[in-house]
């Protein structure tokens, strides 16, 4: 319950993936990502038991496919230069598997490659959806604490988490200020503006980090978040 | 008399771009008062306030709390004693729960365990914000975070609490419920405002600092009736407004 209600990433449930201590999922989460990735790109049959594993989690702990699919857009420009590796790759040129008829052919060590980076970044990305969906925002940040990441660290993103959507609701107005003056953001003629407005959202958060500073130094802050 | 809970004496402070805000203030405020301090933009009242706690040290002049002078060795203590709630709840509220957010401050004053509990349970009581202690800050209204940031200073059981511009941006029924929730703390409380009538309908006793010195300091009706004052420095009343013809007011 709390920080993490209406975050983005985060699907709440009860399943005992939700509430496996979060420094275990974190390091559950490394171990996998260093396992795949340390897998020769021609074992098949490995990505494929990974592949069972994660889904294995992922149905224990009650998370729609869909609502991971949806997050997964994330993946898109490396998937887009996963698919154009093997049409500038070098060394021996092969038919397009299975689309032979179309007469394009392809580089060999290149459609290995693009086999690599697309199923290892697949795999590392639904992992880490995964704790995303089933570990709370505020529990994460404690379990990094437990594994001793710098505390500095975790203050800084404790302060993200926080301030991330005091910061994105102010581009929004920004943007609806925009708009209601004629200018259309997504429009590359506007694109100046939109830089202008991405500046001054910069300031305005870089004075907000100010008064939030003082407002700590005010209630007694040390430098060091009390446990 | 007594020692003044805030005693500022010839305070002047210049930023360190060479901008003069502050030219001799003398301000003092006695234990149990309600004081507003009045001043049209720019006239130095935040300055003032960051003074109050440390964050700021004087160029001259010096300012003391319950006796106790505000310098590098004791600003631990003053601001334990000195309370400021800042104008934007957001800068204030920054954890992940309003229930970490007010035990933050007792904490970096050494609370612990049931102690903690008991501190946080009573400010967020005092602001009738009790069951919204799991809830996190963001997901609250405007005029809810104004209250939990009053009950993140509460918590550190001030003497005296500064409230800086305590009903911008709140609707009435909000402004309303501070205003009751202010009336009723036993805490001395000096108000930085320029909504003159929430400071005729909260503080007995008027400060006008204007360009970086006090103009005027008395009851707050007779300040506000004073129209030569008022127009010189900038500060003007709501249309219809008129502090005479208010009878009794609430508390």
């Amino acid at each position: 319950m709390g920080a993490g209600h209406g975050h983005l990433l985060h699907y709440h449930g009860h399943s005992p993936v939700h509430r496996c201590p979060a420094h275990l999922k974190v390091l559950a989460l490394v171990g996998f990502m260093l396992l795949v990735v340390a897998t020769p790109r021609e074992w098949y049959g490995a990505f494929a038991a990974y592949l069972l594993v994660l889904g294995g989690v992922i149905a224990v702990a009650q998370v729609p496919p869909g609502y991971l699919g949806r997050r997964m857009v994330v993946e898109v420009p490396f998937v887009l230069f996963a698919l154009l590796v093997p049409f500038v790759a070098t060394g021996p040129r092969v038919d397009l598997p299975g689309l032979a008829w179309l007469g394009v052919t392809v580089s060999q060590p290149g459609l290995i490659a693009a086999w690599g980076l697309l199923v290892k970044g697949t795999l590392g990305v639904l992992a880490s959806l995964t704790l995303a969906a089933t570990t709370e925002p505020d529990d994460l940040l404690r379990g990094l604490e437990r594994l001793r990441l710098p505390d500095l660290l975790v203050q800084i993103m404790g302060f993200m988490i926080r301030y991330l959507s005091v910061v994105t609701s102010e581009l929004g107005r920004m943007l609806t200020a925009m708009r209601s003056r004629g200018a259309d953001p997504r429009s590359p003629r506007h694109w100046p503006s939109l830089a202008r407005a991405l500046g001054a959202l910069f300031i305005r958060s870089y004075e907000r980090g100010e008064r939030v500073h003082l407002a700590m130094l005010s209630r007694g802050y040390t430098g060091r978040l009390p446990r | 008399m007594s020692t003044p809970v805030l005693d500022v004496r010839g305070l002047a402070y210049a930023y360190p771009d060479g901008h003069q805000a502050l030219f001799g203030v003398n301000l003092h405020v006695h234990r149990g008062e309600r004081v507003a301090l009045l001043g049209p933009n720019g006239a130095g009242k935040t300055t003032l306030v960051l003074h109050l706690n440390g964050i700021l040290m004087p160029g001259a002049g010096s300012v003391s709390v319950s006796g106790l002078p505000v310098d590098a060795d004791n600003v631990r203590e003053i601001r334990r004693r000195v309370g400021i709630v800042f104008q934007d709840p957001d800068d204030q509220l920054f954890l992940g729960t309003v229930r970490q957010d007010v035990a933050f401050g007792p904490q970096n004053l050494g609370l612990r365990g049931a102690a903690l509990e008991q501190r946080v349970a009573s400010a967020l009581a005092q602001v009738g914000m009790a069951e919204y202690a799991d809830r996190p800050p963001h997901h609250l209204s405007f005029g809810q975070r104004r209250r939990v940031a009053l009950a993140t200073v509460l918590a550190m059981e001030p003497e005296i609490l500064v409230l800086d511009e305590p009903s911008s941006n709140l609707d009435p029924a909000s402004r309303r419920e501070l205003a009751d929730i202010v009336r009723g703390l036993e805490v001395t409380v000096l108000m930085v405002t320029h909504d003159l009538p929430y400071a005729l309908e909260l503080c007995p006793r008027s400060v006008v600092l204007s360009d970086g010195v006090v103009v005027a300091d008395g009851p707050t009706r007779e300040v506000l009736g004073n129209e030569p004052l008022m127009a010189a420095h900038r500060l003007e009343l709501p249309f219809g407004f008129d502090p005479t013809r208010i009878g009794s007011l609430p508390g």
